[in-house]
């Protein structure tokens, strides 16, 4: 199998072991356990309020987990300090759900805020010239100067992303990318994700509920249920499980 | 069903529990503003936001108490023969109380309803979780800015209001009357003193950190959806202002116990 292959041979980013997280008595995360390889796309399917979102917030450290261990380029995420977190996090791009542009900066400079905020030792000509290329990445060149709110859902989607690769991170998380969002436009998404994993090497972990996205923006799907990682196999063969809850996501 | 007494008991509790939470908010500031890196840049925006566009309404509405409390006053220091009087009071009142304290409210309506609604839309969008992936810290580069920009604007703010709400309470001596701008400044100036001048000063500063404290801790802590970024806006002027009169009433105990009354 092409990805069990990718596995073994390619070294890890990313590992997520015995991972818990509650809300008061809710248990959303219970011993959540993932690998993510280099060059590597998993989706992670679940129902509304399973804890996807969740998961990905403890990975980038925006979450406390209340025990596990998430390992990011072999740092343990959970017993980093701010400044030791704001450095892996260099390496670690996160495309928001509800794409989280800063409405009171033109697009420029929303994108030049993480490359300033992370290194303020680059050129005004350096500066420039990453901002324009992460635009010419997602087809956006000539939104530079444009505000958030003049922009459609699907050029602020692009806009997010290309802010998140301006650092041009190993390990993307991608909050549901194409929620919200006309199939056309969520296809052009789903193609811009692969075609970024394709140029710039990057692996990810996307989160969603979108069969046409799981289909093609996934080499293996991760299937949370109860809080566990419940499968973790490519879409030919859950399409082909037996397994009742794989059944109920990949019965139509 | 709870009983009367259990729902006060639960209120009180809450109302406890959320001045603590704000406490240790406010505790945090301090903590983050010795910290590196300084942004001194959003801080310099944040004054030009909070001071420069927040001059023309706290001007506007200085001028007319002015104004108006000196036309309000005149037929009455008319009728007790001491209307040569009315610069000194008017000085005094503009000076140690009305200028001071209206100028906090308006600022209060106009500053912390819009700090509240912008640091709560940010929050509910993710902007600022987006801000703390992004190599920032979130609380300094918000709250701190923005509370050091209130702490710093609103004694300039007052001063100037001041002078203008005098200007006005000159227009309000001369529309009925005669007196001289020199007479007039000369009557205000000789009734002050340095304990008039001072403490109402010195309260602008704890009025502009208490504005903008709240506005930035209702933003910051608001609950998820449109609903509840009008909750911060609306609740950040309502705190801010109750805060404002108690914080009016310790100081001119203060003063007092002080002899600076």
């Amino acid at each position: 199998m092409k990805n069990n292959e990718t596995q073994i041979s390619a070294s890890t980013l990313l590992t997520v072991n015995d991972l818990c997280k509650s809300f008061g008595d809710l248990v959303v995360l219970d011993h959540f356990n993932l690998t993510l390889q280099k060059n590597q796309n998993i989706v992670v399917l679940g129902k509304s309020g399973s804890g996807k979102s969740v998961l990905i917030k403890c990975i980038i450290g925006l979450l406390k987990p209340d025990s596990g261990h998430i390992t990011v380029f072999e740092k343990e995420i959970t017993s980093l300090n701010s400044d030791e977190l704001d450095k892996i996090r260099k390496s670690i791009g996160f495309l928001f759900q509800s794409n989280a542009l800063y409405d009171s900066m033109t697009v420029r400079e929303n994108l030049e805020f993480p490359l300033r905020r992370h290194s303020q030792k680059r050129n005004e000509s350096e500066v420039e010239k990453m901002v324009v290329q992460a635009l010419e990445d997602v087809g956006l060149k000539h939104t530079i100067d444009m505000m958030p709110e003049e922009l459609s859902g699907g050029m602020r989607k692009r806009i997010a992303l290309a802010r998140t690769l301006i650092l041009k991170p190993s390990i993307i998380l991608y909050d549901e990318p194409t929620t919200g969002l006309d199939p056309i436009t969520a296809r052009e998404i789903i193609e811009l994700m692969n075609t970024i994993k394709r140029k710039y090497g990057t692996s990810a972990l996307v989160i969603s509920h979108d069969m046409n996205c799981i289909r093609n923006a996934g080499d293996l799907i991760a299937l949370l249920w109860d809080g566990k990682c419940h499968v973790l196999d490519t879409y030919e063969h859950l399409l082909k499980s037996e397994d009742p809850v794989v059944r109920n996501f990949f019965a139509n | 069903m709870k009983t009367g007494q259990q729902n006060t008991i639960a209120k009180t509790t809450s109302l406890l529990y959320e001045t603590g939470i704000a406490t240790g908010f406010a505790f945090r500031f301090f903590r983050q503003w010795f910290r590196r890196p300084f942004e001194f840049k959003e801080f310099l925006t944040q004054c030009y936001n909070v001071g420069y566009t927040s001059l023309p309404l706290i001007g506007l509405t200085g001028f007319i108490m002015g104004l108006v409390l000196t036309m309000q006053l005149r037929p009455t220091m008319l009728e007790y023969g001491v209307a040569s009087q009315i610069p000194a009071i008017v000085g005094i009142a503009i000076i140690r109380e009305i200028g001071p304290v209206i100028s906090a409210l308006i600022f209060a309506g106009k500053i912390g309803s819009s700090i509240g609604a912008e640091l709560g839309s940010m929050k509910v969008t993710e902007q600022i979780d987006a801000m703390d992936v992004s190599g920032t810290n979130p609380f300094k580069f918000l709250v701190v800015s923005r509370v050091l920009a209130c702490t710093l604007m609103l004694p300039v703010l007052s001063v100037i209001s001041d002078a203008i709400s005098l200007f006005g309470a000159f227009l309000g001596i001369n529309i009925r009357g005669n007196t001289s701008f020199q007479l007039f400044w000369t009557e205000v100036v000789s009734s002050l003193s340095f304990n008039d001048i001072l403490p109402a000063f010195i309260k602008t500063f704890i009025f502009g950190f208490a504005v903008g404290i709240v506005g930035c801790y209702k933003g910051y802590t608001c609950n998820k959806g449109t609903a509840g970024v009008g909750r911060s806006a609306n609740s950040s002027v309502v705190v801010a202002s109750v805060l404002i009169f108690i914080i009016d009433l310790l100081v001119v105990q203060v003063t007092d116990i002080l002899g600076y009354n």
